[in-house]
């Protein structure tokens, strides 16, 4: 286990350092300046040229990368160059609001997703499995911004459930979580529709229904466990879709989370932000599936961590 | 042994109900809804089975043997399947007419039963004691420790060593034999009146079945269990039936006791199975060896020399290979032109692996020369050249044909591939394969749904023949086969093998099958070649204590023959999978005469 953990986390770290070269390199490749969005539109040449050179912007793209490397290894993620607040800072201070967000959101896309795709592989073929699979593709293909808007519609103005908008209660999570999950409530009630429907052919659930289990222990002792390993590996990979949910999300909701600091940094080219938003993000898609991963053995013991 | 009275629905049997049915069948139909409506699969079926007794229902595929044992059991596949018409009384209850809330309270308790696939029978993720003590706790107010004890009663009653440890094991941690023990302990834990066997040892190695018919013999005996046992396997019936039941179409054809139905067949559907069933001693009855040493004998079509297949096991820090699956060490044999060498074994032995490597579909160590050339050394397009001499067939005719491609193009792909002739040559040869398989040509069109297994087989057989190979493999090409469709495949594969003048490479567990086909057969345990010889040298002078094993374990189809005790296994076949640097011994082989070589033991 420690040493399955170790390479892991070895080939985190390589993970880690491919995604911040082809970012920077993108960024440095980018046609938008960031000295121009920093100095303003009435700067003479002359003080864009200082900034430039005060910022190291002037050096080739080998000696840029290997200074924010270098940095980046003793932790500094550098500074924003419109706020000038540490990056390591401001991320920290909106990090608990995303995840606020996204544990919401899973917990939302399990509940939901789940218990559609048992109900639906259950009642296959039924008016209720179409009902439950029309509404999963609905889930899946409406645009976050339009469900977001609709259920800040009906829910905060229409029946006042919720409030509008801000950050604060659990109140507050609930509708941009919802926002953020069902996409991915979605995916799974297929997932689970499709993956329960095959396990309830195996052998062993008639092995179960000829040894005269009660239905509830044949579906949720026998079945769930052996359907839901495909759904608990798509888990970790969707903590990395979550990134791009959570800019649209957090500003249909004025969520103060890096989603929106992200999106800000974006429309002003505030690079070390960008970065530093980029890395954060594919940490936690590495940690997600290093967790899938090590969670799957617990559910089919066949699984072994190598 | 095990508690009375604990069982929430069963009643006790007073003395003088021993000889009263258990259960009585009358006028049972089961229909299936299809596209073209509904279609009976058994058709007003009736039986009776008395207590303590063993009914064996014979019959090939689609006779509706399985069907009926899923009626009985309330489990039929549903919505499609339903019992449209009859009665399954179990004592004085309906069990067709039950709801399913009461069915569950009868479904292993007073009716049990085992399946066909240890391997898949059991839930993968729960524990071997989950599933016991589930099935326990389902019918009696037993629990916790309680019903662990009557787990650890029910593993030793079926005779699973150190059954308080095997609780805690997951399936895939057990072979399937023992796998096949578990369900027939979770079967018969709560002493169910009528178990029903479902082709319980079809799946399973011939030495291992012997075993498991036995246990269920004796099991039955201590326990007075009435058992349905449905097989296609006559010489299971032989070893097993008190009486028999033939199905065919859904219907039942005859029934009799078993002497009536082995001596004295009454029907000729009957008599054409009992015919069908390969028989050991048949063979070399039927064709006396050739001589095995013509004069002037022709190059070998194959020569393998040192054949070796090992896997690497990956484990420890990166991923470094700590362990090895020796599947296949050191095989030394060669097939001359129109000979039929078997490879023979349990599952495992590496026969299989042997055939793949042969067919260039695995990397291995050691010399394989086809027609004289040696395949290590030639470029890519020199072997694929040579790679059409070896063609294959394999074991299931449902899965290795494209479903959405026509078989005429199926059978047309290898002459493509190798680009042979033009399409309306190529066309042609196919249809002019299509009749010699005993196809017609316009079938050509059609697709492999449209075909039974039987004649989806004899597409494999075409497509192999299409380059006319040297020597075609056939991994275990008519195991899936009923016994008379596996006769008229097997004399088809003979005939062609005199017309065109191919080799065989046929690997097979069934030694009854081997005895019939073979010129040679090699005789493999643990990826070693342990006896190989002639078919007569084989099976007439055994010598090696596996092979005669292996012989000993094959049921007789003859009542008469019944044994008493099977050969028992000592212990489990050992592993393949051994440390790095630490390959197993090579057995050397000793020729004690006409080229008879076996392993020292």
């Amino acid at each position: 286990m420690i040493a399955y953990l170790t390479r892991r986390l070895i080939q985190a770290a390589f993970i880690l350092l491919g995604v911040s070269i082809i970012t920077f390199a993108l960024l440095y490749l980018l046609p938008a300046d960031p000295v121009r969005q920093i100095a303003g539109r009435s700067a003479t040449p002359q003080t864009v040229e200082s900034i430039r050179q005060q910022l190291g912007l002037d050096q080739p793209f080998i000696v840029q990368y290997w200074r924010y490397l270098t940095n980046l290894l003793s932790g500094d993620l550098g500074r924003s160059y419109i706020q000038r607040s540490e990056v390591t800072e401001l991320i920290v201070s909106r990090l608990p609001a995303s995840l606020i967000l996204m544990v919401g959101a899973i917990l939302c896309e399990l509940a939901i997703g789940l218990s559609m795709g048992l109900i639906a592989a259950v009642k296959r073929g039924s008016a209720t499995d179409q009902t439950l699979m029309v509404g999963s593709f609905i889930g899946v293909s409406a645009p976050q911004f339009v469900v977001g808007l609709l259920l800040l519609y009906v829910f905060a103005v229409q029946l006042g459930w919720f409030p509008i908008g801000g950050y604060g209660t659990w109140r507050h999570a609930v509708l941009p979580s919802l926002t953020l999950g069902i996409l991915g409530a979605g995916w799974y009630s297929r997932m689970m529709r499709s993956s329960m429907i095959d396990v309830l052919r195996q052998d062993y659930i008639r092995t179960a229904r000829a040894k005269g289990l009660a239905r509830g222990a044949i579906l949720f002792r026998h079945a769930l466990p052996n359907a839901i390993l495909p759904v608990v590996a798509m888990i970790g990979i969707d903590i990395g879709l979550f990134m791009s949910g959570i800019v649209v999300v957090e500003s249909v909701f004025g969520w103060p989370g890096i989603g929106q600091l992200a999106w800000q940094a974006i429309q002003r080219v505030d690079i070390p932000i960008i970065m530093g938003v980029t890395l954060v993000s594919a940490c936690a898609i590495v940690l997600g599936n290093l967790l899938a991963d090590i969670v799957a053995p617990f559910i089919d013991p066949r699984i072994k961590l190598r | 042994m095990i508690a009375n009275g604990i069982k929430s629905g069963a009643a006790t049997v007073a003395p003088d109900q021993a000889n009263s049915p258990v259960l009585t069948v009358s006028g049972l139909t089961v229909s299936v809804r299809g596209d073209e409506g509904e279609r009976a699969v058994v058709s007003n079926l009736s039986f009776v089975l008395a207590r303590g007794e063993t009914l064996c229902i014979a019959g090939e595929s689609g006779s509706g043997k399985s069907m009926t044992s899923l009626a009985v059991m309330g489990l039929l596949p549903q919505p499609q399947a339903r019992v449209s018409t009859g009665s399954i009384l179990l004592g004085d209850i309906d069990l067709a007419a039950l709801s399913e809330k009461r069915m569950q309270t009868i479904r292993g308790n007073r009716v049990a039963m085992i399946f066909q696939e240890p391997m898949t029978s059991l839930n993968p993720v729960l524990s071997i004691g989950r599933q016991l003590v589930e099935a326990i706790e389902a019918h009696t107010n037993l629990g916790g420790s309680a019903a662990r004890t009557h787990a650890i009663e029910a593993l030793k009653a079926v005779r699973i060593p150190e059954a308080e440890s095997r609780l805690k094991q997951f399936p895939h941690e057990l072979s399937g034999g023992m796998r096949q023990r578990v369900m027939i302990a979770m079967a018969l834990a709560l002493k169910p009146d009528v178990l029903i066997a479902d082709e319980p040892t079809t799946a399973l190695d011939v030495t291992v079945q012997g075993e498991v018919l036995e246990l269920l013999r004796d099991l039955q005996r201590e326990q007075g269990t009435a058992v349905i046992l449905i097989t296609h396997d006559m010489g299971v019936v032989a070893e097993m039936a008190d009486r028999v039941i033939v199905m065919r179409n859904g219907r039942m054809v005859e029934q009799g006791t078993i002497t009536d139905i082995f001596e004295r067949p009454q029907v000729d559907y009957t008599r054409e199975l009992l015919a069908a069933v390969p028989k050991m001693g048949a063979g070399r009855a039927a064709a006396p060896a050739r001589s095995p040493e013509e004069p002037a004998r022709p190059a070998a079509v194959a020569e393998v020399r040192d054949l070796h297949v090992r896997f690497d096991l990956h484990g420890g820090f990166f991923g470094r290979v700590t362990h090895r699956v020796h599947a296949v060490e050191g095989v030394n044999f060669s097939i001359g032109p129109n000979e039929t060498l078997s490879l023979v074994g349990e599952s495992g032995c590496g026969k299989s692996t042997t055939a793949k490597a042969l067919a260039g579909l695995l990397p291995y160590s050691g010399d394989i020369a086809v027609g004289g050339r040696n395949l290590a050394g030639l470029g890519r397009d020199e072997r694929k050249a040579v790679r059409r001499d070896i063609q294959m067939i394999f074991q299931d005719p449902y899965a290795s044909l494209d479903p959405r491609m026509r078989v005429g193009d199926l059978v047309a792909e290898p002459l493509l591939i190798h680009s042979v002739g033009t399409p309306k040559e190529r066309t042609d040869r196919v249809a002019a394969l299509f009749e010699r398989v005993g196809l017609t040509a316009d079938q050509m069109e059609r697709y492999p749904h449209e075909f039974s297994g039987g004649q989806r087989q004899r597409i494999c057989i075409a497509r192999a023949l299409a380059l006319r190979p040297k020597l075609i493999i056939a991994d275990e090409s008519v195991s899936a086969l009923d016994v008379s469709v596996q006769a008229r495949v097997l004399k088809l594969l003979k005939e062609l093998q005199s017309e065109f003048g191919v080799a065989y490479l046929f690997i097979s567990h069934d030694m009854a099958v081997v005895e019939n086909i073979s010129d040679k057969v090699a005789v493999m345990y643990l990826g070693q070649i342990v006896e190989m010889g002639t078919r007569d040298q084989i099976f007439a002078y055994p010598r090696h204590p596996y092979t005669k094993r292996l012989i000993e374990a094959v049921p007789v189809p003859d009542p008469a023959r019944r044994r008493t005790r099977f050969a028992r296994l000592d212990s489990e076949i050992a592993s393949p999978i051994r440390r790095v640097g630490d390959p197993p011994a090579r057995l050397s082989l000793q020729d004690v005469g006409g080229g008879h070589l076996v392993a020292a033991h």
